[in-house]
């Protein structure tokens, strides 16, 4: 299986090690993994400013890189969510094929390869935040507002296969961080207090890491933890699941 | 453009932030109405079901909106009950100001209707020597302190008991410095009973309008609606066009849903249908279109005319419960105000459909189904298209997609982006970029992985 | 044109293709026991039932209850002798005085302890919001599961009004702090006959 490596802009430029965790995952599950070397982004910072007719180029430019892949495979639920509903080509059948077989990374482990084991560790309290593009769009957990059972949670399952980590749970356990693209930059106050609100949470239980599937939601809570010299990291879920001691 | 216009939430919102303990206590407030919701849609196996039959119900409404007001009509007027139509917010004043003094009266008592409030009634009515008093407690609170409501179901949900109690020792008398919840409604219970007394007319919306038996529902927990109208000469109701249904049994559909969305109460206290007037009584119902057939007339957006105001999508917004329902600046705030009110004027309400982070939790509550992130989104598309937004944010957005779509200059704004950070997307809209007031950004990694790829794999 | 038909015509132009109406839209609740759900739901909206075998029964819980009240008015023949006022007035606005409502509710919704009356038990339609304190009686065999029951027995416009009744007026607009007692009565007493 082909499977395309998809690293949205932010983590190419400011988190390769998220990149790099991502590939090694894949590689160590089985997959034979390529990044096409002309991919930019998804396009969804002009979408979700209302330009999306703005976005025609970077569309052309996503179906070139990966229309030739069985599976599209992203570490961000984010992006992936943008494209599974956006992506639209002068190709349009192979944008339509692109829109079926892209993957967030947590989804395309558990349901297209069914993982049950890995081999990592790590030995820490760490708290999950439901970035909400992959929870409600790509419905990778259940959602708290909706009646229906049995409960389930992709990335939990993932997790729960390393070796000695603590999950914890949170008071409000998929309410959104406030990153929101250029959300956090144009509604700055509100932004903010949603992110300190959501870091309060892990921190009153006592986490270690908070982790995700989106390194935008957490690079916003990174920011503020930062800001607060708090000795609380973020890692993104690939670096947990390929973590060793 | 006006970029003035775009920040009048964002404006606000830092105005509202600038209490953060009263954004903590609002903010709980609220989350405490969202989970009496979850408690209560959790006790009803068919919740999803039942919402799905909403949904249905209310679709084949749009779709047969003209049939279904006729119908209505001739079995109101069969009633014995007054139709009147009203195109816009101000044909609907002067209809309900011509009825009261068709009656020969100077005073209104009038229960909650968020029509009014986009009619803007009440300043109208006072204007024209009439005077007004809302019955519903967190109606008669905002409007003693001069202020429209900031939830279009827990009115004065922006207020502390302290407040309150400061409003009603002013305006009711009450002991300064007295808080109690108790205390302070009885003192309300008291004034508004005489109100209640001595009122001829009396307005209440409408939830539920029913074209097959030509009646309506009006739902309450304080019987205030049915203070008014069973006590008054006259019964005005006041309903936008779309709140009509097909039949009685709807009812079963709509009732289950209503207050456990709202409040989480199986059902609100009362749930009254009025069918005919009461002997003497006379009883008119305007039906208000103000932007609504236009609303209908967008196929993205149409489906907004479904909303029931129960007010979920405000309660789980975490947006609106950090700036507060004035930050909208529309008769119905929240999600649901950022669907509508761009229909009913796109200049000044540009700002709101972006008023959020399109999380989509207010699509998971609505209990008719209603696509309101999906909505916001596409208000977007359509406000950016049209020019509303900012001449500089145009400008950076088509800079950022020439780089974005040209992987030679996307490497290029990269290596040079790493260090200032000047590329990033978060960073586009100014020089002086509000990420860094309460934030750090990322240490600036030596390589992108683009770099690290070509050396490590290509080698 | 007039208002209404220039209205009717722009919905007309502008709304969608006709979708049908749902082929489902009841659905059915279980509960082990009728009574019980509606006695929980009751007593958790700030009401208070009490199962009775007859009006005896009734009347002297009503005494215990409510003892030397006055201003009591009635609609059940059973109760007649504790009443010293009546509902039958001509002007709603004599009620004003109205200490206690005893009036009879034809039918009962376990899932939300809503009760149904129309204007065959209310003489005046606020009779039930302006009275200090209301009581209904109803019968156990009356009781329906869900809403979607109800209004499959239910005429709504049989009378020119009716109302479910759901536990005591309330109002939680202060700080969200529960109030029982906003405008209309300040408590619910059920009994539940056979």
């Amino acid at each position: 299986m082909k499977v395309g490596l998809f690293i949205p802009c932010y983590i190419d430029q400011f988190y390769p090690n998220v990149a790099i965790a991502t590939l090694k995952l894949l590689e160590k599950v089985g997959c034979e993994v390529a990044y096409p070397l002309q991919q930019t982004c998804c396009g969804q910072p002009m979408a979700n400013s209302g330009f999306e007719h703005l976005t025609g180029g970077c569309n052309e430019n996503f179906v070139r890189n990966f229309a030739d892949f069985d599976y599209i495979v992203s570490p961000s639920g984010s992006c992936t969510l943008h494209i599974k509903h956006h992506l639209h080509s002068t190709n349009e059948e192979a944008a339509t094929g692109i829109r079926s077989r892209i993957y967030e990374l947590t989804e395309f482990l558990t349901d297209v390869l069914n993982v049950t084991a890995l081999d990592a560790t790590f030995p820490y309290k760490v708290g999950l935040h439901q970035s909400c593009h992959g929870q409600r769009g790509l419905h990778l957990a259940q959602m708290s507002e909706l009646v229906v059972s049995p409960p389930f949670s992709k990335p939990v399952q993932l997790l729960n296969l390393v070796n000695g980590i603590e999950l914890i749970q949170l008071d409000r356990r998929d309410e959104c961080c406030g990153f929101g693209g250029t959300f956090c930059v144009t509604e700055e106050a509100v932004s903010v207090k949603m992110g300190k609100d959501r870091v309060a949470d892990h921190l009153r239980h006592g986490v270690n890491y908070i982790t995700g599937v989106d390194v935008s939601c957490l690079m916003h809570m990174e920011g503020i933890l930062k800001r607060a010299n708090s000795a609380v990291k973020v890692k993104h879920i690939a670096e947990i699941l390929t973590a060793t001691l | 453009m006006n970029k003035q216009l775009i920040l009048d939430h964002a404006d606000a919102a830092v105005e509202f932030n600038k209490n953060e303990a009263k954004v903590d206590w609002h903010d709980e407030t609220l989350w405490f109405v969202r989970t009496k919701r979850d408690r209560a849609v959790a006790q009803i196996p068919e919740w999803e079901q039942l919402r799905e039959a909403a949904s249905q119900i209310k679709n084949h409404v749009l779709s047969n909106m003209h049939d279904l007001l006729i119908q209505f009509e001739e079995n109101a007027i069969r009633n014995g009950i007054k139709i009147h139509w009203a195109a816009d917010g101000d044909e609907h004043n002067a209809i309900v100001l011509d009825i009261i003094k068709q009656a020969g009266a100077t005073r209104m008592v009038k229960s909650k209707s968020m029509l009014t409030e986009e009619c803007h009634l009440n300043k109208y009515l006072i204007d024209n020597g009439i005077e007004v008093i809302d019955s519903d407690l967190g109606e008669r609170i905002v409007q003693m302190r001069n202020e429209p409501p900031s939830h279009i179901v827990l009115p004065a949900i922006h207020l502390t008991k302290a407040e309150v109690g400061e409003t009603f020792h002013e305006h009711l008398g009450t002991d300064k410095g007295a808080t109690d919840p108790q205390y302070l409604t009885e003192a309300a219970r008291q004034h508004l009973r005489e109100t209640f007394l001595t009122r001829k007319v009396a307005l209440t919306g409408v939830n539920f309008a029913i074209a097959e038996t030509g009646g309506f529902v009006v739902c309450t927990n304080e019987g205030n609606a049915d203070m008014g109208a069973h006590l008054a000469d006259v019964h005005i109701a006041a309903m936008g066009f779309e709140k009509i249904i097909p039949r009685a049994e709807h009812l079963g559909v709509f009732l289950r849903l209503l207050a456990r969305s709202a409040t989480g109460q199986p059902i609100t206290t009362f749930s009254s249908h009025f069918h005919r007037p009461r002997p003497g009584q006379e009883m008119h119902i305007v039906i208000v279109d103000n932007g609504r057939s236009r609303q209908l007339g967008r196929p993205d957006f149409r489906n907004s005319l479904k909303c029931i105001r129960c007010a979920a999508c405000l309660n789980t917004c975490p947006v609106y419960r950090r700036s507060g329902g004035f930050s909208y600046h529309s008769a119905v705030a929240g999600p649901i105000g950022s669907i509508l009110a761009p229909n009913l004027d796109m200049k000044k309400n540009a700002d709101l459909p972006f008023a959020s982070t399109l999380c989509g939790s207010c699509s998971n509550v609505c209990p008719v189904k209603i696509d309101i992130h999906d909505q916001l989104y596409k208000w977007r598309q359509v406000l950016m298209r049209e020019g509303y937004g900012p001449g500089s944010k145009t400008v950076a957005m088509k800079a950022m997609a020439t780089v974005l779509e040209s992987p030679r200059l996307y490497r290029m704004a990269g290596k040079v982006g790493r260090g200032v950070l000047r590329f990033a997307p978060i960073t586009v809209e100014n020089g002086l970029n509000p990420w860094y007031n309460q934030r750090e950004m990322p240490e600036p990694p030596a390589e992108s992985f683009h770099d690290w790829y070509v050396n490590h794999k290509k080698a | 044109m007039t208002t209404r038909d220039q209205m009717l015509a722009s919905i007309k132009a502008n709304q969608p293709a006709m979708r049908p109406i749902p082929a489902q839209f009841t659905f059915t609740s279980v509960y082990p026991d009728l009574t019980q759900q509606f006695i929980d739901i009751l007593t958790f909206v700030g009401g208070a039932a009490l199962i009775v075998p007859d009006f005896a029964a009734i009347r002297a819980s009503l005494q215990t209850q409510f003892p030397n009240m006055t201003s009591v008015a009635t609609t059940c023949d059973e109760l007649a002798d504790l009443a010293d006022v009546t509902m039958n007035v001509s002007d709603p606005h004599e009620l004003s005085g109205l200490n206690l409502a005893i009036i009879e509710g034809p039918l009962a919704v376990a899932e939300n302890a809503a009760i149904w009356v129309d204007e065959r038990q209310l003489p005046q339609r606020v009779a039930p919001m302006i009275t200090q304190y209301l009581v209904i009686i109803i019968r156990q065999s009356t009781i329906v599961p869900n809403m979607h029951d109800a209004y499959k027995l239910l005429k709504v416009d049989e009378t020119g009004f009716g109302t479910f009744i759901c536990g005591p007026s309330k109002t939680a607009d202060i700080e969200q702090s529960l109030v029982i007692g906003a405008h209309g009565a300040r408590s619910l007493m059920v009994y539940i006959l056979p």
